[in-house]
């Protein structure tokens, strides 16, 4: 077998804290004679220096600060190879508040190895990892009732604990690959037989591991990419503008026309770049790509390219299940930052639905929080639309993870696209603000009827270029010089100043702010009694929804100058280009009044 | 193409790619050695050839001068952003264990450990090659660098298999082993706090035959240091001429190195067994990580 055609299989060691994993995987590492020549005596050496014990699982807790407490702190990890195979075994920590360690190693694994105590039987922590290697897409699960030696190599204990655990675990949808009684101090059924346990047949623990199989390769579901960048060396002196990315699922090849998702905007890969040069004419799953687009369309990180026929979801509802990692429990109404494939949404919890706790059932208690390290059914509202996948057999663009504080502190699938409310998100930012509105004694309506105007916003918009400034100056000045309260607010004043921590750019995150900003401003303009004049580039519908949440539908004139291009619903339209601003300006104001 | 080696290069372009997508004083230590060698061939591919972050050395003084060599040779001929940085104060005192003032593992804290926080937060001189001139100048109004790219492989030593592939620094630059923020299913921890940095390690998956193999396949130029030239001795490690030994091997090319990690005389036998520093006392390489050591 040539080395580097060789298969490389990642093993979780998870369970109860004390059960043993440690001491399983070192017992592993020595009866296979898999050792280092150093390590081994390092480990003699430090005990002996320390007067204590030799134990194996101090190969692993590499640590100085942990071997004095012997637990293992953080997923270690220790490659080997057998005649079948590479692996490389991950530690993954047992105790409760080292959940995220036990996350971050079992998450990457191809098959994990469950250890649980012979004597203690099931703990908390065994069920808890059981569902979260659910979760986490764990499927090929090696249990192992260790320290047989303790409960006299009892075949009747090891049959009970079997079907109890397995019962549990297919409750929760993971299947046993196996169940091995293993003495991982006597060295029984770990590499080698042993003489203590005659009345088990079954394969020893490495034989088992060499008989696991590598998961499926994603290159048979549909075509997946998230866009990482968009890279222009044009400072090295190359000009190929080219889209960044990595295959989380199918194949894509030369000439494929692509959608990118939420934006739809439509492309066709002209060429698959490579370094060194040479090109590609097909990658699939895993691979990273390096795309040169035909056009060349603006595109932003975030964007999830898929084939025209195969669409992922878009959506900015979803049905979740979701662990919790945080310090302090996940609020109903929280907001956190949903990183999923290379986007990053706000994410607000709207409902916990269920909850999973420790006594093993997922409950229908309202509860309006989800606590540390508890998992959790719930309903996320985002603040714009995410593209993604439901279907079970996709990885990457159906796992989301939460950031909170700088750190990631959750994760989850996506169970479901819920139906949209039309910017939820927003609405329940407005409400927030009409509750912590501080005003004085006087309101809208009286200041409105002592000026003796009805306060609005009109909006000019259409095609740059056109006169929308000239019109909006003269209108200004047709309802001052009339006595009107009013005011021209130019979009360059709010861009330099409200707006200037944004980037000035055609992003439509960034866009949404934008407009959300300069509502937000209208709106005190409003509620002062005024009327405010802005101008606007091509307005949307979905835009001007945006405004409507903000400052109330009823609150808004919208006039639309020269030719059509978006698909906004007009109050006014001004086909023509103005050329006499006042003459618009009046046409507008009798339009007004 | 379904092998580990391309397993291993698929995953670590794309940690360089979300590095470079979300730091924008981005930055990649080179010591010549293999590991960060690879990185640097890991980085052109990533990027198309060019190298989008500026490469760090920190230069102890004490560096075989075979290494600085092949240092300028390449950064000459792939036209390198080197930038190198080094503690002047602590060589001018010579407060250094080959002048005989302190141990070796002060030395290594006030070498490399210090001229490292000083050079990644812009305190320190940082001399930048000026392909334009080929000589190395002063950097002006150097800014910290918020991203730091480091070859640290998790098996090379226990307290290396403890780092996640994004693993954050306060400001006085200390790492904190067991409150580390979980990592999984390809999201990091790219979000930090003012003040703190973020060191990036896209070759944690890889073994030291992993590297020398993918330095077979790829056919990287590497530092003749780490082959017998005739004395029957080569490198294994490379560092400080003080603190760094050769070891006896007849290996002379790449496939020889393999095969003597393969199955060969050092199959089973530690990577840094040539490095002192490593063996003064218990626990001092995961002190020196400790304190921002790489």
């Amino acid at each position: 077998m040539n080395p580097t055609q060789a298969e490389r299989l990642m093993v979780a060691f998870v369970g109860h804290v004390d059960h043993g994993k440690s001491t399983v995987l070192g017992r592993l590492l020595a009866d296979g004679g898999l050792l280092p020549d150093g390590k081994l005596q390092q480990i003699a050496d430090y005990c002996e220096r320390n007067a204590r014990p030799f134990e194996y699982a101090f190969l692993i807790d590499a640590l100085s600060d942990e071997r004095s407490q012997n637990i293992t702190i953080d997923a270690a990890r220790v490659f080997f190879k057998t005649p079948r195979r590479h692996y490389e075994m991950i530690d993954a920590p047992g105790h409760i508040e080292f959940i995220r360690n036990m996350i971050t190693g079992a998450a990457r694994a191809d098959a994990a190895v469950l250890v649980m105590d012979a004597q203690e039987g099931v703990q908390e922590n065994s069920r808890r990892h059981g569902y979260l290697l659910h979760l986490l897409g764990v499927r090929q699960v090696i249990v192992i009732i260790n320290k047989m030696d303790l409960v006299d190599f009892n075949p009747e204990r090891f049959e009970i604990l079997k079907e109890t655990f397995c019962g549990y675990l297919e409750s929760v949808g993971v299947q046993a690959h196996a169940v091995i009684p293993v003495s991982a101090r006597e060295g029984d059924q770990v590499v080698n037989r042993g003489l203590h346990m005659p009345w088990y047949t079954g394969p020893t623990l490495l034989e088992c591991l060499d008989h696991l199989s590598k998961p499926a390769e994603a290159a048979e579901l549909p075509f997946r990419m998230a866009v990482q960048d968009i890279y222009r060396f044009t400072r090295f002196g190359d000009g190929r503008r080219i889209i960044a990315g990595q295959v989380s699922s199918g194949r894509l090849e030369q000439g494929d026309e692509l959608i990118f998702y939420p934006s739809e905007k439509r492309a066709r890969v002209r060429s698959l770049e490579t370094f060194p040069s040479g090109g590609r004419e097909s990658v699939e799953s895993g691979e990273p790509v390096s795309l040169v687009l035909e056009p060349q369309i603006y595109l932003r990180r975030g964007e999830l390219a898929a084939h025209p026929q195969h669409p992922p979801i878009t959506g900015d509802r979803l049905k979740v299940s979701l662990l919790w990692l945080g310090q302090k429990p996940l609020h109903q109404g929280q907001t956190c930052l949903l990183k999923l494939g290379t986007s990053r949404v706000k994410a607000r919890l709207q409902t916990v639905m269920r909850v999973f706790d420790s006594a093993d059932v997922l409950h229908g208690m309202e509860k309006s929080q989800v606590e540390s390290n508890e998992i959790a059914e719930c309903v996320l509202e985002l603040n714009r639309p995410l593209a993604f996948d439901c279907a079970e057999d996709f990885t990457d663009t159906r796992r989301f993870v939460l950031v909170d504080n700088y750190q990631i502190c959750g994760g989850g699938i996506i169970l479901e696209n819920l139906p949209s409310a039309e910017n939820s998100w927003l609405r329940s930012t407005v409400a927030q603000r009409g509750q912590k509105w501080v005003g004085g004694r006087l309101t809208m309506e009286t200041r409105a009827e002592r000026y003796g105007q009805t306060p609005c916003l009109v909006i000019i918009t259409g095609r740059k270029g056109l006169g929308r400034k000239r019109l909006a100056a003269a209108l200004e000045t047709r309802l001052f010089n009339d006595g009107g309260l009013v005011y021209y607010m130019g979009i360059g004043s709010l861009r330099a100043g409200v707006d200037a921590d944004l980037k000035q750019s055609q992003d439509p995150e960034e866009r949404r702010e934008h407009i959300r900003r300069m509502a937000e401003v209208a709106h005190l303009f409003l509620d002062a009694g005024m009327i405010l004049i802005v101008t606007a580039v091509e307005l949307s519908h979905a835009d001007l929804q945006i405004i409507h949440t903000v400052t109330g539908a009823d609150m808004t004139r919208v006039v639309w100058v020269g030719e059509k291009t978006t698909d906004l619903n007009e109050d006014l339209w001004l086909p023509d280009d103005i050329d006499d601003a006042e003459a618009a300006a009046q046409q507008v104001q009798n339009w007004l009044a | 193409m379904s092998n580990y080696l391309s397993e291993l290069e698929n995953h670590s372009i794309f940690i360089l790619r979300e590095a470079y997508a979300h730091f924008k004083e981005l930055c990649m230590l080179w010591s010549m050695g293999k590991d960060s060698t690879v990185l640097l061939w890991l980085t052109r591919k990533a990027f198309l050839g060019h190298v989008p972050f500026p490469l760090v050395h920190i230069d102890t003084g004490y560096k075989i001068p075979e290494m600085i060599t092949y240092r300028d040779r390449l950064t000459r001929e792939w036209r390198l952003p080197m930038v190198v940085g080094m503690n002047e104060a602590a060589l001018l005192e010579k407060n250094t264990f080959p002048d005989g003032q302190v141990d070796r593992l002060t030395c290594c804290r006030l070498l490399k450990t210090d001229a490292l926080t000083r050079t990644l937060n812009g305190q320190g001189r940082r001399m930048r090659f000026n392909h334009e001139t080929s000589r190395y100048e002063e950097e002006r109004n150097p800014t910290p660098y918020n991203g730091v790219i480091v070859g640290a492989r998790a098996d090379e030593e226990g307290s290396r298999s403890k780092e996640r592939i994004f693993s954050p620094r306060d400001a006085q630059n200390e790492w904190h082993v067991a409150g580390q923020p979980p990592e999984f299913w390809g999201q990091f921890n790219t979000d930090y706090p003012p003040g703190t940095h973020v060191r990036i390690h896209p070759l944690l998956d890889w073994t030291e035959l992993n590297i020398w193999e993918y330095i077979e396949r790829e056919h990287i130029p590497t530092v003749s240091l780490y082959y017998n030239q005739g004395s029957g001795r080569r490198y294994r490690s490379l560092g400080c001429y003080p603190c760094t030994f050769p070891v006896e091997s007849e290996a002379r090319t790449v496939s020889d190195i393999i095969a003597e990690l393969r199955d060969g005389k050092f199959a089973r036998i530690a990577e840094r067994s040539g490095r002192a520093q490593d063996k003064d006392d218990g626990g001092s390489l995961e002190t020196l990580r400790r304190e921002g050591y790489m």
